[in-house]
């Protein structure tokens, strides 16, 4: 089924959110959640990295590998690539923007070697999506991921000085309530599918 | 199929090498920072290559700021005060600065990148810290576990201190560290031997330069170590000096001893030495010459845990209790102390409890 891409970007910030459905980008999910405010720079910049990554390794999945004939060497070639424009775009900002690189460039690292930045470029293969779906994806992605840590950090945020049984503070809460919100994503899951 | 896996090896190393390329290109284009200044005090100014930290570049004009960790930012040893073009506060400093210390612009050295022109104030004394090459020539064991290290000067060939003040010693990478750490000990020899310094080294059980120093360090090795450091030393006045010392803590005492008896100084000075039994003491006779070479000079050891056999005629307890006996007047006293955290905590406290006005007693933080 051809999908048009404006469905795609509206699905992956919705009904296919990378971290609510496929569990991409638990780790920094997790660990930079405790406030809105870096929440928000790293969501920021995830949405960045998602979206040039994905244009970059369409680009040089369909000009390089493809006619190469190497395309078992996509997992490898998607990591380097990402961890080239990441560690660029650091050295870029520091040097023309300190202000922007004190909110968000020091959260890039951080996102080298998050999966949810892999898992798009992946699913951008196995879905055969062309270049303007591709993009969008990645850039619906990163929204989506956005939202996603932006919702848990508010919850975390407004349930810092409730009673929690030891067992479950920090982590194990946390777990329960992105638990609950991948629920409620569930909810919008029957609108479009996209895989 | 060898074919197949040359060729992918080939383009694999082919994209790798693309990107690398570029980043060095970016590297140079945008992390190249030109030519920066930093104004030391005022008075001297440094033309360096933008882009590194301050701390390294201090170190490549021999300039040496004291730290222990090389710049890993987990010591906070390298602070100074930047007055201008440091950037902003950066999390990684938080946690070495307290309040104060923020409000007086303090920095880590280590964490602050120089991408401009950068003015900075550093104590006058630090122009005076070397890195100094030094051949071993004699390691004697004063205790079971304290040994003293003679150090013989190579490069340069002497050193100028004040007695009391600190080195930093590098031991190298060797089998239980995999790199070069460095640690403070200060000074045991008189600043009259500029040719070589001495110094008291405790063994403390696991510490990475102590064992090197224990079981690696041989006669006739070369070290290296920076300094003079830290602003221990004795203060020129008429006062009596009460100094207070544990452990491997003699050092920096021995040194102001020596060379305030080569001064024939006639103030009355008390030195107290806290060791828990009779095989931790060392250089006791030593110092007891001093009471009969030097005019007004009492020596008096006391060992917190005698054991019943050696019958230990001398004091016995902690230190504070003698206070009362030996200070004779509070106000006109300045105390001199050196040893563990713990111990110096007990000892300011009890001086204090004495009489003796805080902004006299003088002691290193470290150790």
């Amino acid at each position: 089924m051809e999908l048009n891409a404006f469905i795609i970007f509206i699905a992956a910030i919705f009904t296919s959110n990378i971290l609510l459905t496929n569990f991409l980008g638990m780790c920094s999910f997790l660990s930079v959640s405790r406030e809105v405010e870096s929440s928000l720079g790293l969501g920021l910049a995830v949405f960045f990295v998602l979206t040039f990554t994905t244009a970059i390794n369409y680009l040089v999945y369909h000009f390089i590998l493809i006619p190469l004939n190497i395309i078992f060497l996509q997992y490898i070639i998607f990591i380097i690539i990402i961890a080239a424009f990441v560690q660029l775009t650091e050295m870029v900002i520091e040097r023309f923007s300190p202000v922007l690189y004190y909110t968000l460039g020091i959260f890039l690292p951080l996102i080298t070697v998050n999966c949810a930045i892999l898992g798009v470029s992946l699913f951008m293969v196995i879905r055969q999506y062309d270049f303007l779906q591709s993009v969008l994806f990645g850039a619906g992605s990163g929204i989506g991921w956005l939202l996603a840590i932006l919702a848990l950090a508010g919850i975390r945020q407004r349930v810092r000085y409730n009673f929690v049984p030891i067992g479950l503070q920090r982590a194990g809460l946390s777990l329960i309530i992105t638990g609950l919100m991948a629920l409620g994503f569930i909810g919008f899951s029957g609108i479009v599918v996209i895989q | 199929m060898l074919i197949s896996i040359v060729y992918t090896i080939l383009i694999f190393s082919a994209i790798s090498g693309i990107l690398a390329f570029l980043l060095v290109i970016a590297d140079l284009l945008f992390a190249n920072y030109g030519e920066c200044t930093i104004n030391i005090n005022n008075k001297k100014e440094l033309k360096v290559k933008g882009g590194s930290s301050l701390l390294d570049l201090l170190n490549e004009n021999k300039i040496y700021l004291a730290s222990a960790c090389g710049g890993r930012g987990s010591c906070g040893f390298c602070k100074c005060n930047v007055i201008s073009g440091g950037g902003p506060l950066l999390p990684t400093e938080k946690p070495f600065l307290n309040p104060e210390e923020t409000k007086e612009n303090m920095r880590l050295a280590c964490q602050i990148k120089v991408k401009e022109d950068i003015k900075i104030k550093i104590p006058e004394d630090i122009f005076n810290v070397k890195k100094y090459k030094a051949e071993v020539k004699e390691i004697v064991d004063l205790t079971y576990d304290i040994k003293e290290l003679t150090l013989k000067l190579i490069e340069p060939d002497s050193i100028d201190f004040k007695a009391g003040q600190y080195v930093q010693f590098v031991a190298p990478p060797y089998e239980k560290s995999k790199q070069a750490v460095s640690r403070a000990y200060s000074i045991s020899s008189s600043p009259d031997n500029n040719d070589h310094i001495q110094l008291i080294i405790r063994l403390v059980p696991d510490g990475i330069c102590t064992t090197y120093v224990f079981e690696y360090l041989k006669v006739g090795d070369k070290v290296d170590f920076t300094g003079p450091f830290g602003d221990f030393f004795i203060r020129d006045t008429k006062a009596d000096m009460l100094f207070v010392a544990g452990g491997s803590g003699k050092a920096p005492i021995k040194s102001m001893v020596e060379y305030l008896f080569k001064r024939n100084s006639n103030r009355r000075m008390v030195y107290m030495f806290g060791a828990r039994v009779r095989k931790d003491l060392y250089y006791v006779d030593y110092f007891k010459e001093f009471e009969k070479k030097l005019p007004d000079f009492t020596f008096v050891p006391v060992l917190s845990q005698p054991t019943e056999e050696c019958e230990w005629k001398g004091k016995c307890g902690y230190i504070p209790p003698f206070f009362p006996e030996y200070i004779k007047d509070p106000s006109k006293t300045e105390a001199y102390l050196c040893g563990s955290p713990g111990m110096i905590a007990a000892v300011v406290k009890g001086l204090k409890e004495n009489g003796v006005p805080e902004d006299k007693i003088y002691y290193d933080s470290f150790a």
